[in-house]
C-alpha cells in the first residue's frame, strides 16, 4: 500500500511568483521567506515522493460563481497553469496521478464526502507556487492530485470538516494499492486580509499558536467557527483550513522537520511547516 | 445565540456570502473574464460597452469607473475577481489595501511591517 511521508504547508502569496521570475530570492525583503525552504527541500529530496496531493483553494481561475464546489478533486492526466489576469508567469504543466485521483474519489465519496470530480482543471498560484518553492527548477519529479476547497464564497466548510476531509484523504492514500510515496501539500494563509477597511489585518499571536498546535494538538483550531477564524485571522486567513486538511491526513504522531514564519510578504503573514509522518 | 444578521459583525469586513454573490454576479462575471488578455484589451478599448455586455447595474458601473475598491465590494464584488480588474491597471493587493484603508502605499506597507513587531 502507498505511504504518506509527511506534509508541507506553506503560504501561496502571488507576489512570490514575481520574486521567483525576477530572481529576487536573496533580496533583503524576500530572503527571510525563501530561506525557510532549503531545509524543507532537503527533507523532500531525501524522502523522494512519487506523488503530491495538493490541497489548495482556487481564486477564480478554474471555478467561477456559476458552479462553486465546496470540495473538488482533480482527475485529469495533466493540469496547466494559465493567465490569472494580473501577470505572474505560468509554469510547466503538471502530470496527474490518475489512479490515485480515482481511488481518492471512490474512497472519499464512500466516506460521505460529496466531492466534485474534475477531468479538466486549470491550477492557479495557490497550486503552482508551493510546487515551485519545493522544486525551484520546475521539473516536477512528482505526479499530482489537486484537492480544491472553496474559500471564495461563504458559507465555507468548517475547520473541523476540513480536518476530517484530511483524515479521509489520509485513509484513502494509505489504502491505495501502490508502493508509491505520497507528500501532502497544503497551501494558503496564514493571517491576512485583502478586502475591506480591515485590509492589512495580521494576527501574529494566533498564527504562532496555530503553527505550534499542528505538532501535538492538531485539532486545536477546529474549535473555531469560520466566522471566528475570519475575525481572528482575516478574510483570507481562513485559508488555514487547507493546513488543517493536510495535517489531518498525517495521523496522530508527527515529527517537525522545519518551520518558518515571517511578516510580511505582500499583505500576508507567511508560514511554512514541514512535518514527517510517523512510520 | 446570535439574534440578528448584524449581531456578530467583524469591523471593516464584509463576508462574500450568498447575498453578495447574488448582488455581484454580473460584476464578478465581468472581472472573471479578465483572466483572458483579449478581454482585458476589449475592456480597455471601450469600458462602457464592456460593462453593458455583462449587464452591470448603475452602482457597479460607477464603482468600475471610479476604480473604487470599497464601492466595488459594496456593489457585490469579490476580492479575487476584483484583483483581476485591478491587474489591468498594474495595481497589486498593497495598492488596493492602501486605497481601502485611506493610507499611502508606503504607510500601508509600514503597517504590515509593524504587525511583525
Amino acid at each position: 500500500m502507498a505511504k504518506i511521508i509527511g506534509s508541507v504547508t506553506t503560504s501561496h502569496v502571488p507576489a512570490i511568483g514575481g520574486a521567483i521570475a525576477k530572481n529576487r530570492q536573496s533580496d533583503a525583503y524576500w530572503k527571510p521567506f525563501f530561506d525557510g525552504f532549503p531545509p524543507v527541500r532537503r527533507w523532500v529530496d531525501e524522502a523522494r515522493p512519487d506523488v503530491a496531493v495538493v490541497i489548495y483553494n482556487d481564486h477564480g481561475l478554474n471555478f467561477f460563481l456559476d458552479k462553486m464546489p465546496t470540495f473538488a478533486v482533480g482527475a485529469a492526466a495533466e493540469y496547466r497553469s494559465t493567465d490569472e489576469g494580473w501577470g505572474i508567469p505560468t509554469m510547466p504543466p503538471f502530470a496527474g496521478e490518475l489512479d490515485l485521483s480515482w481511488h481518492l474519489i471512490e474512497s472519499l465519496v464512500g466516506e460521505e464526502f460529496d466531492i466534485t470530480t474534475c477531468q479538466e482543471m486549470v491550477v492557479d498560484h495557490a497550486f503552482t507556487l508551493p510546487m515551485a518553492l519545493l522544486w525551484p527548477d520546475q521539473r516536477w519529479p512528482v505526479k499530482v492530485v489537486p484537492v480544491c476547497i472553496n474559500t471564495v464564497q461563504f458559507p465555507l466548510p468548517s475547520a473541523a470538516r476540513c480536518f476530517r476531509l484530511g483524515e479521509a484523504i489520509g485513509r484513502a492514500v494509505r489504502s491505495w494499492d501502490s508502493d508509491g510515496k505520497v507528500l501532502i501539500v497544503g497551501t494558503g494563509g496564514l493571517s491576512h486580509q485583502l478586502d475591506g477597511q480591515r485590509a492589512g489585518f495580521i494576527n501574529k499571536d494566533f498564527d504562532l499558536q496555530f503553527i505550534e498546535s499542528l505538532i501535538a494538538d492538531p485539532k486545536w483550531a477546529t474549535r473555531y467557527s469560520i466566522h471566528e477564524l475570519v475575525r481572528l485571522t482575516g478574510t483570507q486567513g481562513v485559508e488555514l483550513v487547507m493546513w488543517l486538511a493536510a495535517r489531518g491526513a498525517l495521523g496522530e504522531a508527527v515529527r517537525k522537520v522545519h518551520a518558518n514564519y515571517h511578516i510580511p510578504i505582500s499583505n500576508t503573514a507567511a508560514g511554512l511547516v514541514a512535518l514527517e509522518a510517523a512510520a | 445565540m446570535a439574534t440578528g444578521p448584524h449581531s456578530d459583525e467583524i469591523p471593516g469586513t464584509q463576508l462574500f456570502d450568498g447575498r453578495m454573490a447574488r448582488k455581484g454576479y454580473a460584476l464578478n462575471k465581468m472581472c472573471y473574464s479578465f483572466n483572458d488578455a483579449a478581454n482585458r484589451e476589449a475592456f480597455k478599448r471601450d469600458e462602457d460597452a464592456y460593462c453593458t455586455r455583462f449587464g452591470l447595474n448603475d452602482e457597479q458601473r460607477a464603482a468600475i469607473k471610479a476604480r473604487n475598491v470599497l464601492a466595488l465590494l459594496a456593489a457585490g464584488g469579490n476580492v479575487y475577481y476584483l484583483a483581476k480588474f485591478a491587474g489591468i491597471f498594474g495595481l497589486d493587493v498593497q495598492d488596493i489595501g492602501a486605497q481601502q484603508t485611506g493610507m499611502t502605499k508606503d504607510q500601508f506597507k509600514a503597517k504590515l511591517v509593524a504587525a511583525g513587531g
